[in-house]
């Protein structure tokens, strides 16, 4: 009884070892960037990654700014008409996918599904010669344009799958009542669609904050979204490398989906399961 | 009720709510058609055309995919898809399946812990590949570092080893996605009766068995799913080579994402180009349409 309490307690022990030291290995990226961020450039030479800043400065952080600022409100600009736009979308899509079905909406469906696994590479060059044609090559317009088209799948998919688990007999009763498509979606979906909404908007933020493939093909110079900003910078073989400044760029792109996941940490979990299970 | 059913139809306003759900749906219709299958029509229409820095349509056949299996640039990155999603898939696999098994454990501040090995997901590709640029940096890096902990003949010098330049980009990806596949995964074993854990152990098997021979063989959904996404992953992969090594040295590290995106617009080869898009498509067709079929004979069968 005895020892096998004391090898339980030692494999609890080996458990809680192996959980910490895994913590540890996922953060030493970020505490190294922010570290960097905060030395100065000979610090960084005579340092390590993990020594601690001889100096503190934000110098790194200043110049950063000046870099990126006007690449990170371009982001802005693209993610966020783009997010509520395809989860609006999303939403009118899922309700009548899913409570106003017709002839063929289910095989619409399966056709828009594909779109969730879909290499953007098949669609580059189409939508490039497209946004050529509408005039919104190199617009941040241009890009709000094709996040929305490539974000369908995704937003239509969140939404459907929720709507599919609401009782039938909740909006049958509705339908006998007299109530039609619009006021049976602002009065009874809507109302009960604020986690799903959160899912949707959380996924598609970090979806096209994050985006670096519709960034680069389809913008350039002053259009252009943080992350092809960044690489942009971390990239250039001009001039003395300033580690420094990298790293405090790399941070500023990076702040505001990691906002969004500490504060919504919950429904970003359920958008990844959720987008990734049933898809 | 015939004559409320027909008053129902004379009504003008209940032709439009008819009409509603279809006329809602029209746009993203005409998106999916267009926007989806459409344009992969005509890159694939393209990639049989000799176009070069224009869209030409002048037919040449098979011309410029016998030109990209001509390519030692196209099989390197092809190779290098192949080891670097294989490393990758196998690590993400092994590590977010023992993390969650770990976690599954009653600990305390699971919650915590849980939010430290995902956070990576919350970042995007370009500040994984420069964060982890600076940490495998040869002579500044982790290559110092362990050298000024006291490992005197340390050596890490992968990102500008030709050779060893995949395995670079195979541990920033883990470290991204290896969290996900954790959730995934702890997700799954919540849902496991406890019931049967517990029967087993009344049983006598140990608590490592039973996880090997009866818990995760009933995560085999979860599993599927896990090894669609991370191919998915592998197989999209750009932005991370974009942003670590832009393919280099020389062109050691190409992927075929990056391939693509160099071939169709910098250097002018819009065919071979969009044959490259193609050849992706297929990558992709060739692992979902089992996955599919699978899951929809499971749903049938369940």
């Amino acid at each position: 009884m005895h020892s096998s309490a004391a090898k339980i307690s030692l494999s609890r022990l080996a458990i809680h070892a192996v959980l910490l030291g895994a913590v540890l290995l996922y953060l030493v990226p970020l505490v190294v960037m922010l570290l960097t961020s905060f030395k100065t450039p000979e610090d960084i030479s005579s340092g390590n990654l993990l020594s601690w800043p001889a100096v503190v400065t934000g110098i790194g952080w200043v110049k950063a700014w000046e870099t990126v600022s006007g690449y990170f409100w371009n982001s802005i600009m693209i993610t966020v008409p783009a997010v509520l736009i395809s989860t609006a979308i999303g939403a009118l899509n899922g309700y009548v996918l899913s409570m106003w079905r017709f002839r063929g909406s289910q095989l619409f469906f399966g056709l828009l599904l594909f779109g969730c696994f879909l290499p953007f590479q098949t669609v580059l060059l189409p939508a490039s010669f497209t946004l050529g044609k509408l005039g919104l090559a190199s617009t941040t317009g241009g890009l709000v344009l094709v996040h929305v088209v490539y974000g369908l799948a995704f937003t239509t998919l969140f939404f459907r799958n929720f709507y599919v688990s609401v009782p039938d007999a909740l909006v049958k009763a509705a339908r006998l009542d007299g109530a039609g498509f619009f006021t049976i979606l602002r009065r009874i979906i809507l109302p009960m669609s604020t986690p799903i909404i959160m899912v949707c908007l959380i996924w598609q933020f970090t979806q096209i904050w994050n985006d670096f493939l519709f960034g680069v093909v389809f913008s350039s110079g002053d259009s252009q979204p943080i992350t092809v900003a960044l690489n942009n910078l971390v990239n250039t073989s001009t001039g003395a490398k300033e580690y420094n400044v990298d790293m405090a760029a790399a941070m500023i792109a990076g702040l505001p989906t990691l906002l969004v996941y500490v504060v919504a940490g919950k429904y970003f979990v359920r958008g990844l399961t959720a987008g990734a299970v049933k898809g | 009720m015939t004559t409320a059913t027909a008053q129902l139809r004379a009504s003008p306003l209940d032709a439009l709510q008819r009409w509603l759900p279809k006329l809602v749906l029209a746009p993203s219709m005409f998106i999916v058609l267009v926007g989806f299958y459409g344009y992969i029509l005509w890159t694939f229409v393209l990639s049989f055309t000799t176009s070069t820095f224009l869209p030409t349509y002048k037919w040449a056949g098979l011309a410029q995919y016998a030109r990209l299996f001509d390519n030692d640039r196209w099989w390197v990155a092809s190779k290098n898809l192949l080891l670097f999603g294989g490393l990758f898939i196998a690590i993400s696999l092994a590590i977010g399946v023992l993390l969650a098994v770990l976690l599954d454990q009653r600990i305390r501040r699971e919650g915590f812990i849980r939010t430290i090995y995902l956070y990576p997901m919350a970042l995007s590709m370009i500040v994984t590949g420069t964060a982890w640029k600076w940490l495998l940096n040869p002579g500044m890096g982790l290559d110092k570092l362990l050298r000024d902990w006291g490992w005197e003949g340390f050596r890490l010098d992968w990102l500008i080893d030709p050779d060893r330049v995949v395995y670079c980009l195979v541990i920033a990806a883990v470290w991204q996605a290896s969290g996900f596949i954790m959730a995934m995964f702890l997700a799954g074993l919540r849902g496991v009766d406890p019931s049967i854990i517990r029967a087993a152990q009344i049983d006598g098997a140990s608590l490592p068995r039973i996880y090997w021979t009866v818990v995760l063989p009933s995560l085999r959904p979860v599993f599927f799913s896990a090894l669609m996404i991370l191919s998915h992953i592998a197989i999209k992969s750009f932005d991370l080579v974009a942003a670590m090594t832009a393919g280099g040295p020389g062109y050691s590290s190409d992927l075929p994402a990056m391939f693509m995106y160099s071939f169709t617009f910098s250097r002018g080869q819009m065919g071979m180009g969009s044959a490259s898009a193609i050849l992706m498509l297929g990558a992709i067709l060739a692992i979902l349409v089992p996955y599919l079929y699978s899951e929809l004979r499971s749903k049938r069968h369940a």
